[in-house]
């Protein structure tokens, strides 16, 4: 073969990949509208790409929150603007931080834990055993889980936000010695709808991201251990990546 | 004759003269994976309210055949005609309904371990919702003392050995009350005794429930006394098929080759 033909035998089955992920896509949620409504596996879904989600985001939020805050206090004092420090704050962690931030840890802790699940469903014949029993694979296993994460991402978020803004408060006020009415004021006067909206939309979008890559590594993975380990970590990979690559658009179209 | 006789020449004596009618037909099915030519043109018919066995090396692709019998799998070429209806060509809604018809006990069991074995045997139940609630608790339990796992409902299947999956396994199959009951190896990776155990059981329950039991094994002669027909795939075709004895007796270099494994029935 030569190396023509080389190419275009990778490109043409990126293209393929590609097309197959579009097509995963629309039947898992094509399968949301179809009884049987899984209420019960959304919940299920919801609690573990929510609820158990909460601690690693709070940690990482108060402590971003923090580094925020003590990197904002120093640059702010050299123009003597420590009291915008609320705003560059609460700005920096409702329009990106947050959104993104959160998006990565849900990716590492569910995202990953959604790839080896499936996977190990399809290399134990699992996703078979349901086909056989005519249960929609689809419907039962992926759909559960893109509606978990598209409700979760926002929750998360929002509290990535509102304890990321307390960190820049307990470093900003309580340690720095800035004035406590200012921190929250100039939150008050800064931000606005439009960036509450911005970070509810990217973390929409980054729930999708999310759940639509991680669900697809694991279903088709290859029949093999060796192989369910090289779906997780491209799983974990290319979601990171489509995270920042799609804030940066999503960004530039919400300015 | 007819359906049977483009089969193979071992096939022309039996099936036919004793009555049996079709409810599987494959017809110059084919199928290449990886690039690979696995069947390469099958053409077999399986008789409705017997058991069916498929034998043949490792790699053959009996449990790729097995699984386009169920639509897991669809052929390139060819037909895989169940009660007549054409399943390598219809939707998926479709093919759910056909479905219906069938169970299907894996070579791993695939019970789904996030659930105990109660759960696994009640899962289809539920998803079908065909009985009430108080039906699953009493029909469950029966279930699975019809198995031999009377006390296990509550355990998962991480703690269960080879062949209590198995049972278990066998007992998801059983719960719908299927017309097919697919089996691949069944046997695989279990002691001799408990080899036998579940041929055994496999046998008790066909002939409690009387489905038609296709199943592809590796288990000669084991096989032989519970089978009623046996089909040999070779260079991804059928190469044979026949009643039990008169397989044990056939005269082709290959089938012989096979059968005749030291302490076989065959040999002896």
């Amino acid at each position: 073969m030569s190396i023509i033909q080389g190419i275009g035998a990778r490109v043409i089955a990126q293209i393929q990949e590609m097309g197959a992920m579009v097509l995963f896509l629309l039947r898992s949620f094509g399968w949301l509208f179809r009884p049987p409504f899984r209420l019960f596996q959304i919940t299920k879904q919801m609690h573990f790409v929510g609820y158990k989600s909460t601690f690693v985001v709070i940690l990482t939020a108060l402590f971003t929150g923090m580094v925020l805050a003590l990197q904002g206090y120093y640059s702010l004092r050299k123009f003597g603007s420590e009291g915008l420090l609320g705003s560059a704050v609460a700005l920096s962690m409702i329009r990106e931080l947050g959104p993104v931030l959160a998006a990565l840890m849900v990716t590492a802790r569910a995202g990953s834990a959604m790839t080896a699940e499936i996977g190990i469903m399809r290399i134990t014949e699992q996703i078979d055993a349901l086909e056989t029993m005519a249960i929609n694979s689809l419907q039962y296993l992926i759909t559960p889980k893109m509606v978990a994460s598209l409700i979760s991402l926002p929750l998360l978020v929002a509290l990535f936000d509102v304890v990321g803004i307390g960190g820049g408060y307990l470093v900003g006020v309580k340690l720095l010695g800035i004035s406590g009415g200012s921190y929250w004021s100039s939150i008050e006067s800064a931000v606005e709808w439009k960036d509450v909206y911005g970070g509810i939309l990217k973390s929409i979008s980054f729930g999708l991201i999310i759940s639509w890559v991680c669900c697809y590594k694991g279903y088709f993975t290859k029949m093999s251990a060796e192989g369910l380990g090289k779906a997780t970590t491209e799983s974990v990979v290319l979601a990171s990546v489509l995270i920042l690559v799609w804030d940066y658009f999503l960004t530039s179209v919400l300015l | 004759m007819g359906l049977f006789s483009n089969i193979s020449p071992f096939v022309e004596s039996g099936i036919f003269e004793m009555g049996a009618s079709i409810i599987i037909q494959l017809k110059g099915v084919e199928k290449t994976l990886g690039g690979q030519p696995v069947l390469r043109g099958v053409d077999l018919g399986i008789p409705k309210g017997d058991i069916t066995t498929i034998i043949g090396p490792s790699g053959e692709g009996k449990s790729v055949l097995l699984k386009h019998m169920i639509g897991l799998m669809r052929p390139d070429r060819g037909q895989v005609l169940v009660d007549g209806v054409n399943i390598a060509q219809i939707h998926d809604r479709e093919l759910n309904e056909i479905r219906k018809k069938f169970s299907m006990l894996f070579q791993s069991a695939a019970l789904f371990d996030s659930m105990n074995v109660f759960d696994n045997v009640a899962f289809p139940l539920r998803e079908k919702r065909l009985v009430s609630k108080s039906d699953i608790q009493r029909y469950v339990p029966e279930m699975l003392v019809r198995v031999g796992l009377g006390e296990m409902g509550h355990k998962f299947p991480a703690e269960l050995s080879g062949g209590m999956k198995k049972r278990a396994g066998l007992a998801r199959a059983l719960v719908m009350g299927p017309e097919i009951i697919l089996f691949d190896e069944p046997t695989t990776g279990l002691d001799p005794l408990m080899a036998h155990t579940i041929h055994d059981l496999i046998l008790a329950m066909h002939k409690t429930f009387g489905f038609t039991a296709i199943m592809v094994s590796h288990e000669i002669p084991k096989i032989f006394p519970i089978s009623d027909w046996v089909a040999m795939l070779k260079n991804g075709k059928i190469l044979a098929m026949e009643g039990s004895a008169e397989f044990q007796r056939l005269s082709d270099p290959l089938v012989h080759e096979f059968i005749s494994v030291p302490g076989s029935m065959a040999a002896s």
